[in-house]
């Protein structure tokens, strides 16, 4: 005759068998549970998954598995030329396609000691800020949608077609743009998209202003980021956390105050810091730093010099796209340049990029020829994952997809 | 000479091998045995505090008699300067001591590089694979003996341009 099974609505359990009051009470037995999130879930942002440790709803521990997005990009940077590779940074973090190819011309910029002409300085550096608007509008919307604010979801990606628009008429793709060469950029501007983006920059700031009126009156949203995730100054640099993840803890590091790149030195802006280094402060430094972002960009739109957009070094950079139709020697400029690529110098160097998620830098060594020899990407969001076991140790498990969102993690760039 | 790279061929004579600057970069080439005491006084002197972990990265030169090189990055918030300190490791001995008692960051970074290149680090809290399957047989993929086309079950995939059958 089995037992009946006991209601365990009516039962008062002792939860801890050392607790010596009413040792009558029968105890509840507890242990760690083992919980795999993803790594299909809507709220990990590509396939990532994490093993958390459980007790009751607290996270003892986070372990994150990665890999699943692991193309081995490194690999086949050395299996092409240099500019071969650079369709392949669109894919490393593919919200800011844009970003990545200019970090990765930079670095063989320096590996060549390549000057680039003003006016692609210019034009570089106002497609970046564009393009960090849209990896932080991008953010803004999914961290918000992930916390259970919908409505902030639609409007940002409302804005972030109009600019997605934009890198379209500029390059003909709206993610993986591949407008950036080594030695420049690879079109100019039109007079018209000049017009647009000055439209874009009065339109912008009410826009934001409302987005985060949503957000900083919203009470669930307060406090599912106020007091989350906190990380001292002190640990994130242990960590090497960068960017927003890391100015939100107070430090001001950013590169392009610190080793000033492009046109960045010839606009004014400030870096926005956290305080608290929590979910907040990353939160505000983000929207503070889409507003520097088009202040930026309207104030260098005023002042584009005139001149050419691609340095004029026929060993290495491409030759105008109208004369490799009409012209002999840049036809075979290009095919050259395209089947065998340029000698690089022997040599090694590291050139990192404030991009919008972090330091994305690129260390590249070059034994003298046409190839890398080793092409080592430092991925921000790789990195910020590291930190994530340290980050996510006491919180609720409804936080963890808070504090995902909180490095702006895009899978691509961290699996590489 | 580089004041930072004369500092520490002061306090390590004998493991500091050479110091280069080239392009902006210093790199300070060091001795795998001092590696680990070369950076913490890198972290801890108060004159250098290069108090954040920019990357590890290792390069495979199968040529040379030490066959890899094992590349530290690391970068003083404080005084805005890089440093990169590497070192050579022999291919039968391929083991450095790990830095993540320095700079917690290190665990992923040295985690990639195992993955990777298939360099061990001594003292490291979890050193298994990261980006590569755990139970991935086909060694270390960024090694130039390793072909781009992959190993292993890829082996039998027929490309574009190859003979069938």
């Amino acid at each position: 005759m089995p037992q009946p099974l006991e209601d365990q609505r009516t039962t008062v359990y002792k939860v801890d068998p050392e607790h010596p009051a009413n040792p009558s009470l029968p105890t509840l037995r507890t242990e760690e549970m083992m919980l795999n999130m993803g790594p299909q879930h809507p709220s990990t942002h590509g396939v990532l998954k994490v093993v958390l440790a459980l007790e009751g709803e607290r996270i003892v521990k986070a372990t994150p598995v990665m890999g699943f997005l692991h193309r081995g990009v490194e690999k086949l940077a050395e299996d092409g030329t240099y500019h071969q590779f650079i369709p392949h940074t669109d894919r490393l973090d593919y919200v800011c396609a844009m970003y990545n190819n200019f970090a990765y011309c930079r670095a063989v910029e320096k590996l060549l000691d390549l000057k680039v002409p003003p006016r692609a300085e210019y034009l570089r550096t106002i497609v970046a800020e564009v393009q960090r608007i849209i990896g932080h509008l991008f953010w803004l919307g999914t961290q918000a949608l992930d916390i259970g604010a919908m409505t902030v979801f639609f409007y940002t990606f409302r804005d972030r077609e109009i600019l997605l628009d934009f890198f379209d008429e500029l390059c003909g793709a709206r993610l993986t743009t591949s407008w950036y060469r080594i030695g420049g950029v690879e079109r100019d501007f039109t007079p018209d998209l000049v017009e647009k983006l000055r439209r874009f920059c009065d339109y912008f700031p009410p826009k934001l202003e409302e987005y985060v009126t949503f957000l900083n009156t919203n009470r669930i949203w307060l406090s599912r980021t106020k007091g989350v995730a906190v990380i001292s100054a002190e640990d994130a640099c242990n960590f090497g956390l960068s960017g927003p993840t890391l100015r939100g803890s107070g430090v001001d590091y950013d590169l392009r105050k610190f080793e000033p790149y492009a046109a960045y030195g010839e606009c004014e802006w400030s870096v926005p810091v956290g305080k608290n280094g929590d979910t907040y402060d990353r939160y505000w430094v983000r929207v503070e730093e889409m507003r520097q972002s088009r202040n930026m960009v309207k104030q260098l739109l005023e002042k584009i010099p005139d001149g050419p957009v691609m340095a004029d070094v026929p060993s290495v950079t491409l030759p105008p796209k109208d004369k490799v139709f009409n012209d002999l020697a840049s036809m075979i400029q290009q095919f050259k340049l395209f089947s065998d690529g340029f000698q690089a110098p022997k040599g090694e160097i590291y050139c990192g990029t404030e991009a919008a998620k972090g330091e994305l830098g690129f260390y590249i060594v070059s034994d003298g020829g046409g190839k890398p020899y080793r092409l080592k990407i430092r991925a921000p969001s790789f990195i910020h994952m590291g930190a994530f076991d340290f980050m996510a140790r006491g919180y609720m498990i409804a936080d963890i997809v808070t504090i995902f969102g909180t490095y702006d993690i895009v899978m691509g760039e961290c699996d590489r | 000479m580089h004041p930072d790279a004369q500092k520490i061929q002061q306090a390590f004579p004998e493991a500091a091998q050479n110091a280069v600057e080239w392009r902006g970069d210093l790199t300070i080439q060091v001795k795998r045995e001092r590696l680990h005491a070369v950076c913490r006084y890198l972290h801890g002197d108060p004159g250098l505090d290069y108090d954040y972990i920019v990357h590890v990265s290792s390069v495979d030169w199968p040529d040379h008699p030490e066959r890899f090189e094992v590349v530290y990055e690391f970068y003083s918030i404080r005084r805005k300067q890089r440093i990169r300190v590497k070192t050579r490791v022999p291919e039968d001995d391929c083991v450095v001591d790990s830095m993540t008692d320095i700079w917690k960051g290190a665990d992923f970074m040295e985690r990639e590089v195992f993955d990777m290149m298939g360099i061990r680090f001594r003292n490291h809290p979890n050193l298994v694979r990261v980006l590569l399957p755990d139970d991935f047989p086909e060694g270390y993929p960024l090694r130039k003996d390793f072909p781009v086309r992959g190993k292993g079950w890829r082996d039998t995939f027929t490309f574009i341009g190859e003979k069938t059958g």
